[in-house]
């Protein structure tokens, strides 16, 4: 097992790598664009040109270029931001992640433990009105679009019914720090946490049901139903044990990228400073050193969660195990 | 005479599809005794392994309609309670199914899955079940059963992943195994040996079998008494040894024709019955095996009925006289 861990870590350094080489090829590397005017932003005045490419090497070979680069990012941590005159890159995005892993990880509890509940449900009542009724709202969940929502709940909570007793604890958009009020913490996210979660709530929920229903074709069922096993063991031991697969790794994937970025437009509805935020903002100033950053930041997160999924896979299914 | 273990009486099956009910299993009886082996023979699709599968309640009751009587020990099966039902399953009859590579749940090892049948029915500590287990599979000719238990169906060969299944099956002490063509996904040394773990079942525990094969051969070996099905029907019924000597369906002279004789000039080739069994809902009216009978006669278009001995039945127009002309000449062309 020790090794297996140890396998994937170094499979993932590997990976790391590559996808940082990629990265930097793209930005300092593409033919006929000097990335040093780039960095400098628009507008900028030919000394400081001048100083960031001395700055990064540019004068010398792309090796060169490419270590000072990664000291820069991950070393020494003192890549700044010239659009933003001088503001340094690594801070910023440290701060903006608390608030992206708050809210990405207190939906995904939501939408795990909602997709199993709903998907289960669906599967086990399969055919019956309650199966139909909650595969159409899962449809719907998946069909409204997270901004829509977002403001339609804003709509809501923070202004229509703000002064009722149903939304009154909402607090202003924006995020709390977990450290330095919990309460308000969980106040403030509880609505995002809703609005990111039901988009994956819906779609976990019918690819649940679909595997399970799958399996439950599958002749082992059959052999768990002539032991004399509850229709209740038989779904959760049998079936559902067995369909974790698919959702264990559409997991890994949705949670890597959202952590990644792809949470920015319930970011944006909601106030809330985060990677995904910062990495927009970044691309409308054209502010190519947080970008850089935040690719590789966000690179290490999708990583990350795929390594975690394959230690996974052989937790869940012994056949994975070599 | 005492009454039978398993009594099945006029059992239909049928399936509820897009362009109406469809009938797949149609007036099957058949009665099995205590410490009986009872096989049910037919080609694929002949409806045998469901028309047992619908007596266990293994049917998908949302499209399947089951009708007719099912008596167990003088209790009626069709209308228990699904949790009696459950109680019953497992317990005193036992099911094996056909393929022992998909039979088992892959994410739990072998042990794990026969302790999981007799905590179903027994209050007995997960440990205990855990040394009953392995003592199972010691019972079933596992080498290294302690080993094994800890082992997952995929790290198993064919023929100890169907012992695994069989001591599985046998946890319980069933009354009554349901064997569905126990050894056809298997090797043919593997094959004798799960037909002597079957046999040794029966004297060591008393079970009765009901044994759903389409190979003649391992039926002379096993069976006690022997069922023909084909398109749905039990077209010939009666002890083994009447039904080898004495066949009164031409079907039947087809299925003992399959088997390769063991003395004699070797054939050049085996017979077959020409053409192919009926699609379930286009059976055709009158006698069924009609269209690929050697000894077909004009009447063969209605409704055959049940001839023979009571002991031993078949579902034919034929007389004695006319099988007797036929049987020879229909053995000679093939």
């Amino acid at each position: 097992m020790i090794a297996t861990i140890l396998n994937r870590l170094i499979q993932m350094a590997f990976v790391m790598f590559g996808i940082s080489v990629l990265v930097f090829l793209i930005f300092f590397a593409t033919p006929g664009s000097d990335p040093a005017a780039r960095i400098a932003g628009r507008n900028a005045a030919p000394e400081t040109v001048a100083q960031i490419r001395h700055d990064f090497g540019f004068d010398r070979p792309l090796p060169v270029q490419y270590a000072l680069l990664m000291k820069r990012l991950f070393i020494t941590r003192d890549l700044t931001s010239f659009v933003n005159r001088g503001q340094q890159v690594i801070p910023q995005v440290i701060d903006a992640v608390p608030a992206t892993l708050s809210l990405v990880t207190g939906a995904a509890i939501l939408w795990v433990l909602g997709g199993i509940g709903v998907g289960l449900a669906a599967a086990a009542m399969r055919d019956t009105w309650v199966d139909r009724s909650l595969m159409i709202l899962a449809l719907i969940g998946i069909s409204m679009p997270v901004f829509w929502l977002g403001e339609v709940m804003n709509l809501l909570s923070q202004s229509r019914f703000h002064d009722t007793w149903l939304f009154s604890w909402v607090p202003g958009l924006g995020y709390v720090p977990l450290t330095e009020d919990p309460a308000g913490w969980a106040k403030a996210l509880v609505i995002p946490w809703l609005t990111l979660a039901v988009l994956y709530i819906g779609i976990y929920a019918r690819i649940l049901r679909a595997n399970v229903i799958e399996a439950y074709s599958e002749d082992f069922i059959r052999t768990a139903r002539a032991k004399g096993l509850s229709e209740r063991r038989v779904l959760i031991r049998h079936a559902f044990r067995t369909s974790l697969l698919p959702f264990v790794t559409m997991f890994g994937l949705d949670f890597g990228a959202l952590v990644g970025g792809a949470a920015l437009l319930t970011e944006v509805v909601f106030g809330i400073n985060g990677v995904g935020r910062l990495t927009f903002q970044a691309l409308q100033n054209l502010d190519l050193p947080v970008i850089l950053a935040t690719v590789m930041y966000a690179s290490f997160f999708v990583v990350a969660a795929n390594a975690i999924v394959d230690l996974l896979y052989a937790a869940i299914d012994p056949r994975m195990r070599t | 005479m005492t009454e039978p273990l398993l009594d099945i009486r006029n059992l239909s099956v049928s399936f509820a599809t897009e362009s109406g009910p469809v009938t797949a299993v149609q007036d099957v009886s058949l009665s099995v005794a205590q410490g009986e082996i009872v096989s049910v023979v037919g080609e694929s699709g002949s409806g045998k392994s469901l028309s047992l599968l619908s007596v266990l309640g293994l049917h998908d009751p949302r499209n399947t309609t089951v009708g007719g009587t099912v008596t167990f020990r003088g209790q009626s099966l069709l209308d228990l309670p699904p949790k009696q039902m459950r109680h019953l399953r497992g317990r005193d009859i036992a099911f094996i199914s056909q393929d022992p590579m998909t039979a088992l749940t892959p994410v739990y090892s072998i042990g794990d899955q026969i302790a999981e049948q007799i905590r179903a029915h027994e209050r007995i500590t997960a440990w205990a079940a855990q040394a009953r287990a392995v003592q199972l599979l010691a019972d079933v000719g596992i080498f290294a059963p302690a080993d094994t238990a800890k082992r997952y169906p995929h790290q198993l060969s064919g023929g100890m992943r169907q012992r695994a299944v069989i001591a599985m099956a046998v946890s319980c002490n069933p009354a009554l195994l349901i064997a569905d063509e126990p050894t056809t996904a298997l090797d043919t040394t593997v094959q004798a040996q799960v037909l002597d773990l079957l046999r040794k079942l029966r004297t060591d525990y008393g079970s009765a079998i009901v044994l759903i094969t389409h190979d003649m051969g391992v039926v002379a070996e096993m069976a006690d008494k022997v069922v023909v099905m084909y398109a749905g029907r039990v077209v010939e019924s009666g002890p083994a040894a009447e039904v080898f000597t004495n066949p009164l369906h031409p079907y039947t002279w087809g299925l003992l024709g399959s088997i390769p004789p063991l003395t004699g000039t070797r054939p050049r080739r085996l017979p077959s019955i020409p053409g192919a069994p009926p699609m379930v809902g286009r059976v055709p009216a009158g006698c069924a095996f009609a269209p690929r009978c050697p000894a077909r006669l004009g009447v063969c278009s209605t409704e055959p009925p049940r001839i023979g001995t009571p002991g031993h039945t078949a579902l034919c127009h034929l007389t004695d006289s006319q099988r007797a002309t036929a049987r020879p000449t229909t053995l000679e062309s093939a």
